[in-house]
C-alpha cells in the first residue's frame, strides 16, 4: 500500500527501516554491465556497508538488477527470476541498455525500455555507470523504500494484463508456467 | 498451580532471548571482521537484526508442500530443545531457569544437535530444487565426516569423567580446579577440530556453496522461511558455544565470563574459514577422517591408560 510520511504506523516505520538497510540482490548479469559489480561489491567500494548483500537466488533476493542489454531470449528468463522473488521486491535498471536500447537501440532482438515488460524502480544511467552511481542509485532505492514509495511489485501486480500482453509481444514461444507469486 | 512453573517459563523465554541475541551479533561481528580483514569497513555489527527484521516482515513465501513447512520449524525445534539442555551459567541457575538435565543428556544432545540438520534436509528435498538435492548430499556427507572426531572427543572426556551428563561434567571440573581442556587435550583437540566443520565456515562450507550450488539446501527457501533459518542458525551457533565451554572451558559463572569464553572460541572457525577457500566435498570428508579422527583415537586411549 503507497502510504505517506503521515500515515505510516509504527510497524511500517520499522519494517521499511529493516527493508531499507538490508538489500539482498540478485545480480542478473546480462550483458557488459556485470563487470562492475564486483568493484562495487569487494574492498574499493565496499556496497556492503549498505547492508547490500549479493544472494544467489531469486527466493531470497529483494532487488533484481539487471545489469545490461537485454535480448528477447534473456528478457524471458529475467521475467521468470522475477516473478519468483517474494513480495517486497524492486528492480534496478542498470545502464543505458535498459533506459533506451543504449548501443543496441536498433537491434531486431533486443529490447529498449525494460520498464515496458517489468517495473523498475530506480534507473541507473551511464554507460558503463562508474561504481559510485551504482552506490548511488542503491541510496537512492533505499530513499523510496523508507518513503514507502517502492512499489513497482504492486504496480506489476495491478497492470498485469499490460505487461503480460507486451511480455507476449516480444517473446514468440511463450510457454511459461503460470506462477503464484 | 503454583509460581514455580510459571517462572521457569519465564526463565525459559529468556534464554531463548539471550541466545537469540547474543548468535544475532555475533553474526554481525563475525561479517564485520570479515570486513575488516579485507580491507573493507563492512556492515554495522546489527546488520543481521535488519536482516531477520525484513525476512520477517516479507509479504509473501512461496511454499512446495508440507515437509517444505515443517523444514524450518524442524529447525528451530532443535536448535530451542538443544539449548534447553545445556547449563548457560555455572553453577547458578540462570535467572531461576533450571535446564533440563538428566543423566546422560550428553548422548541425547548428540542425536538432539542432528535433527535439526536432518529436518531440514527433509525440507529442502521437497523443494524439488537440484540444487537443495546436491547441498543435502554434501551437507549429510560432511556431517558423516565431523561427527567421527566430535563422539570420539565426547566419549574420551566422558570416561574421563565418568559421567555422560553435562552438569556431572561442570561439577568434574570444579571439583578438580582445572578445565578438561588441560586434562584431556587430545579430546580438545579433535572436537575444536570437528567444531570447524560443525560450524560451516570455509573451508567447510561445502553444503552451502554460493558460487557453485547458489546457497544449498536454502536455495528455494524464500521469506519468512529464510528467517526462520536465520532465526534458528544464530540460536544454534550460541548452543554449540555454550556447549564447548560447559563441557571443555569449565562453563562461565557469569554472563561477562561467558561472552569472552564464546567469543574467543567462535573465532577459530571464523578466523580460519577468512582465509581459506573452500574444500570439494571428499577433501573435507579425507579432512575429518584424517588427523581430527587420529587425534581423537589417541584421546581415548590417553584416556583409557592414564586413568
Amino acid at each position: 500500500m503507497p502510504n505517506d510520511k503521515k500515515s505510516q504506523k509504527i510497524v511500517d516505520i520499522i519494517q521499511n527501516a529493516a527493508r531499507k538497510h538490508s538489500l539482498f540482490v540478485l545480480a542478473y548479469g546480462t550483458g557488459c554491465g556485470a563487470i562492475e559489480i564486483p568493484p562495487t561489491m569487494t574492498s574499493r567500494y565496499d556496497a556492503e556497508r549498505f547492508g547490500i548483500r549479493g544472494m544467489a537466488t531469486p527466493r531470497q533476493a529483494d532487488v533484481l538488477l539487471v545489469t545490461g542489454y537485454l535480448a528477447t531470449k534473456t528478457l524471458k528468463r529475467v521475467i521468470r527470476a522475477y516473478e519468483q522473488m517474494q513480495d517486497p521486491k524492486y528492480v534496478i535498471g542498470f545502464g543505458s541498455c535498459t533506459i533506451n536500447g543504449g548501443m543496441y537501440w536498433d537491434s531486431y532482438n533486443t529490447i529498449k525500455l525494460l520498464d515496458k515488460y517489468i517495473p523498475v524502480d530506480v534507473y541507473i544511467n551511464g554507460c558503463m555507470p562508474r561504481p559510485e552511481a551504482v552506490i548511488t542509485g542503491f541510496v537512492e532505492l533505499q530513499g523510496l523504500i523508507k518513503e514507502g514509495k517502492a512499489n513497482g511489485a504492486e504496480k506489476y501486480k495491478e497492470n498485469i494484463d499490460w505487461y503480460r500482453a507486451n511480455q507476449k509481444k516480444v517473446i514468440k514461444n511463450w510457454n511459461m508456467p503460470d506462477y503464484n507469486w | 498451580m503454583d509460581n514455580s512453573i510459571w517462572i521457569s517459563i519465564l526463565g525459559f523465554l529468556a534464554t531463548v532471548v539471550l541466545a537469540f541475541t547474543v548468535g544475532v551479533f555475533y553474526g554481525g561481528f563475525v561479517r564485520k571482521i570479515t570486513a575488516r580483514i579485507q580491507n573493507r569497513i563492512g556492515p554495522p555489527v546489527y546488520q543481521n537484526f535488519f536482516d531477520i527484521v525484513k525476512l520477517y516482515s516479507k509479504k509473501t513465501a512461496i511454499n512446495h508442500g508440507w515437509m517444505q513447512h515443517l523444514g524450518p520449524a524442524f529447525a528451530i525445534t532443535a536448535s530451542v530443545t538443544s539449548l534447553m539442555f545445556i547449563p548457560v551459567l555455572n553453577g547458578q541457575d540462570w535467572i531461576w531457569f533450571e535446564n533440563l538435565n538428566f543423566k546422560g543428556d550428553l548422548i541425547f544432545l548428540l542425536y538432539m544437535m542432528v535433527f535439526g540438520s536432518l529436518g531440514m534436509a527433509l525440507g529442502a528435498g521437497q523443494t524439488g530444487n537440484p540444487h537443495s538435492a546436491i547441498g543435502v548430499s554434501r551437507g549429510l556427507s560432511q556431517m558423516v565426516g565431523y561427527e567421527i572426531p566430535w563422539v570420539l572427543a565426547l566419549v574420551a572426556i566422558m570416561m574421563q569423567a565418568h559421567t555422560t551428563s553435562i552438569t556431572g561434567l561442570l561439577e568434574y571440573q570444579n571439583a578438580n580446579g582445572t578445565w578438561m581442556m588441560f586434562e584431556s587435550p587430545l579430546a580438545f583437540v579433535a572436537g575444536l577440530l570437528a567444531m570447524l566443520g560443525m560450524f560451516h565456515y570455509a573451508p567447510f562450507d561445502v553444503p552451502f556453496a554460493p558460487a557453485e550450488l547458489a546457497s544449498g539446501p536454502a536455495s528455494e527457501f524464500g521469506g519468512k522461511y529464510l528467517a526462520l533459518m536465520m532465526t534458528s542458525g544464530s540460536i544454534f551457533a550460541f548452543v554449540k558455544l555454550v556447549l564447548f565451554v560447559d563441557i571443555f572451558m569449565g562453563g562461565a559463572s557469569n554472563l561477562i565470563m561467558l561472552v569472552v569464553k564464546t567469543f574467543l572460541l567462535y573465532m577459530v572457525p571464523v578466523l580460519y574459514g577468512i582465509v581459506s577457500p573452500r574444500y570439494r566435498t571428499e577433501q573435507s570428508i579425507r579432512y575429518f577422517w584424517g588427523w581430527p579422527t587420529f587425534i581423537g583415537v589417541l584421546g581415548v586411549l590417553y584416556v583409557v591408560f592414564t586413568r
